[in-house]
């Protein structure tokens, strides 16, 4: 590690890590020539073997175990599973389960969202390295690390946000209320009004401290001029403030994603499925073809050879031998990167403001930040109208049936993107249990064919100030995919 | 106004072979949030993760200086198992930045430490990530499973001579972990102050059994069959409250919650290897149509005898609301005042 002088042709290396504000532990190893990064290799370093610990278990102790793969993306993982589950007991839940369900991720999606914008990305621009910025006062006051106010203000309001949790989940994390069939509790009266009081309280917290606007306002904008004009107009409100610094900073240009964005699909409602699934290639939108999924492991500390999810193995490798330098494996769809996340979601649901963040079809720092943004206007009062629509008379959970052999996927959005499992069932034990996660596919290493993995391919070309030995410009890219490390190696 | 503030206290927390839903769920803490109650009760955050600026090589330096003694730390949290796999390299979890098994890491900063706190069931004795074939070869802190040791051994005291305070729960309620901060912060913790595997009492002392709305159906022993229905969850569900410890039912998960009033049954994941029950989840095992497993501390033949003495005297009510997702039988109004 460390600085030196660049003279011109001097290539150096710099290890990042432990790359923290991001969930669980992270290594990234930066290539850097004269003042810019040029190659980067990401390292998820934790491996734990989840799938192996799911094999030859009960189904349906996959409910109370995969929730524990993550803590932030802990309902997503519930939910991934239970799909899973359903499709092999045959089952949907009545109406009343799916808006339960919806509620309780939507709770766990935007808190999520939440933390990363207040509390992990945020913090970066309070550093002392942007002192002479005109907005850094303001920044540092609102947002510095532990102290700013608006970081204070933001885990207050997802505590109260989580009441939800207690009300309909029983706590969160790790919640055991998610089941194929719906889920276990049943809201009365008074329950429905306490989660519309809650989200209500939520909203309040946006509208008045993160948008200084109602949410149906922000919703509606639709290009980035608008954008800009919103910024620009009205009382402070942290998002103003941010909407600044990445006009100042040219964030629009850091940091871009392959162009290809991916999402699985947000919430099962009866009738629709609300920020529906896709596949936005070069900026058209396709159907995924879930058969061209394969997970590359040329580059990983895993043993086997490249395969569809639903045959994959995991059997890490022992002697960590090279050229793996990441325990994540690498997963492609049609031999390629893709991107996955909030602006993939909002993307492939045709939002025009989504839309007009892209650059030639590619997200970018300032895209995945807008994209949250965005996704929190749209979800609040989405949630509002899902409490609303539970009629409390009505069943919340169907009844199991035996699983006693199949195979099926289960798919979810989390907060940072798709989620899908994969599971075999043979004679009522799991078999086989597969788990692409959002940051598995974001945060690949290399593949056979020597290509980066998205972030990898993001950092190339970051500008590397004097000095640095955590480029400010990097960990701006890094914390874009709101990266969730714990997940993507399972 | 002048308060009296105690003496700053140093905190380093670290976060290995877990979920991090420990940190989550502690920033759930209210009354006070998190961050208040680390200033209120003068606890200097050297470092965590999640809410620290510093990354990087800046990260690294605070470790060095913590393991020569030149930056006093007071608390070592630690979040997640400790992986020792593979072949006992701990290369599972090389810390990023520093070429060097968070094992390591973890055996030269705890000595250092006033206290060390495991954070959650994975530090405290493994938890989930060592569950089915532990291909990780995780443990906790002072613990593998049930046999003392883990990954700083039987003997290990921090320098307050205490061993490793486990505050285990999977994950732990955000006021477990702020109270036992605060109580090392302001008066210390002492041997007295701990459970015989080293979980704080104020918590640990307790069953979750303790304030479950379903009581009265546990009483009269009417149960539930299936997952949301509103009786007892021992019978059929696999529920371990009546052994469990945790003061769950008596202080609220995220405003109002528990895992028993979401309509799902208590794991016990405060105890160790909870994650191996031998058994599903969500099923109890019987024997001749007998539900293994006692309430603690109940001789099995009173146990027997009362519940079926209660069994025949199981209210129509309870009998109807038992397997009913809501009350579908309300008490009956009657008058309480004496005539």
């Amino acid at each position: 590690m460390g600085g030196g002088a660049d003279r011109k042709g001097e290539t150096r290396r710099l290890i990042a890590g432990p790359f923290n504000r991001v969930e669980g532990d992270l290594e990234v190893r930066l290539t850097i020539e004269r003042d810019q990064v040029v190659a980067a290799h990401v390292n998820s370093p934790l491996f734990r073997g989840f799938e192996a610990i799911l094999a030859g278990k009960d189904p349906r102790d996959a409910l109370t175990i995969v929730p524990r793969i993550c803590g932030i993306c802990s309902v997503s993982q519930s939910m991934a599973a239970q799909h899973a589950l359903a499709e092999l007991q045959g089952i949907a839940p009545p109406p009343n389960g799916l808006l339960a369900q919806a509620v309780v991720h939507a709770a766990e999606n935007l808190a999520d969202h939440l933390i990363h914008f207040h509390v992990f990305f945020m913090a970066d621009f309070a550093r002392q390295i942007y002192a002479p910025r005109p907005w850094f006062e303001e920044v540092h006051e609102l947002f510095a690390a532990k102290t700013g106010t608006a970081v204070r203000a933001a885990i207050e309001a997802r505590a109260t946000l989580f009441h939800v949790m207690g009300i309909l989940a029983g706590k969160w994390p790790h919640t055991l209320s998610l089941q194929p069939g719906g889920v276990t509790k049943a809201p009365d009266a008074r329950d429905r009004m306490r989660l519309l009081a809650t989200v209500r309280q939520f909203r309040a917290f946006c509208e008045k401290q993160l948008f200084g606007a109602p949410l149906e306002e922000v919703a509606a904008l639709e290009t980035a001029d608008a954008l800009q004009a919103f910024a620009e107009t009205g009382g402070p409100a942290y998002a103003k403030t941010y909407l600044r610094i990445a006009r100042d900073l040219d964030l629009h240009d850091a940091g871009l994603g392959p162009p290809r964005l991916m999402s699985f699909g947000g919430y099962r409602l009866p009738d629709e499925t609300v920020f529906g699934p896709g596949l936005l290639r070069d900026g058209r939108k396709e159907e995924i073809d879930f058969s061209a999924i394969a997970e590359d492991l040329s580059h990983s500390w895993m043993l086997g050879e490249a395969a569809h999810p639903a045959r994959g193995e995991t059997v890490p490798d022992p002697q960590m031998c090279e050229p793996g330098y990441s325990w994540c494996k690498a997963p492609r769809l049609t031999g390629e990167t893709v991107e996955v996340g909030a602006i993939a979601r909002q993307a492939n649901d045709g939002h025009p403001l989504a839309l007009a963040m892209l650059r030639d079809g590619r997200a970018n720092v300032h895209g995945r930040i807008v994209g949250r943004l965005l996704e929190i206007a749209r979800l609040v009062p989405a949630m509002e109208s899902w409490v609303r629509a539970m009629d409390v008379s009505e069943p919340f959970i169907l009844h199991p049936r035996r699983i006693e052999d199949g195979a099926a996927r289960g798919l979810a959005e989390a907060a940072r993107g798709s989620l899908g499992h994969w599971v075999t069932v043979e004679k009522g034990r799991i078999a086989h249990y597969q788990i692409v996660a959002p940051t598995t596919w974001n945060f690949s290493p290399r593949d056979a064919t020597g290509a980066p993995g998205p972030l990898e391919a993001a950092l190339e070309g970051a500008p590397v100030l004097r000095g640095e030995t955590t480029p400010v410009s990097v960990q701006h890219i890094v914390r874009s995919f709101d990266p969730c490390m714990v997940c993507t190696v399972h | 106004m002048s308060r009296l503030t105690p003496a700053k206290k140093t905190m380093l927390w670290l976060q290995s072979a877990g979920c991090g839903g420990c940190t989550m769920s502690l920033l759930c803490a209210e009354d006070p949030p998190l961050l208040d109650a680390l200033d209120d009760f003068g606890i200097d955050c050297l470092w965590h993760p999640t809410i620290s600026e510093e990354s990087g090589a800046e990260v690294v330096a605070l470790l060095e200086a913590i393991a020569e003694g030149r930056q006093k730390l007071d608390i070592l949290c630690f979040e997640g198992s400790v992986v020792r796999g593979p072949a006992d390299t701990g290369g599972f979890h090389m810390l990023a930045g520093t070429g060097k098994p968070m094992l390591h890491w973890l055996r030269r900063l705890a000595p250092k430490a006033r206290d060390v706190v495991a954070v959650g069931t994975c530090a405290a004795f493994g938890g989930v990530t060592s569950a089915g074939a532990n291909p990780s070869d995780a443990c906790g802190l002072q613990y593998d499973g049930n046999l003392p040791g883990g990954a700083l051994g039987a003997e290990f005291r921090s320098l307050s001579g205490n061993p490793v305070i486990n505050v285990a729960g999977c994950p732990t309620h955000p006021n477990w972990v702020v109270e036992a901060l605060m109580m090392l912060a302001e008066d210390g913790i002492g041997p007295d102050d701990l459970d015989r595997l080293s979980r704080p009492r104020f918590y640990a002392d307790h069953l979750v059994h303790h304030g479950c709305s379903r009581n009265e159906y546990y009483e009269y022993k009417a149960s539930a069959h299936h997952l949301s229905e509103l009786g007892c969850m021992m019978e059929n569900l696999g529920c371990l409250g009546t052994q469990a410890h945790g003061d769950c039912n008596t202080r609220s998960w995220n405003g109002e919650g528990s895992c028993t009033s979401g309509g799902y049954p208590c794991i016990n994941c405060t105890a160790p290897e909870f994650e191996e029950p031998g058994r599903v989840f969500t099923e109890t095992p019987k024997i001749g149509g007998v539900p293994i497993g006692l309430p603690t501390d109940m001789p099995k033949a009173w146990f027997i005898a009362l519940a079926s003495l209660s069994r025949a005297a199981t209210p129509e009510r309870l009998r109807a609301n038992a397997t009913a997702d809501r009350i579908v039988s309300p008490p009956s109004i009657k008058s309480t005042n004496r005539r």
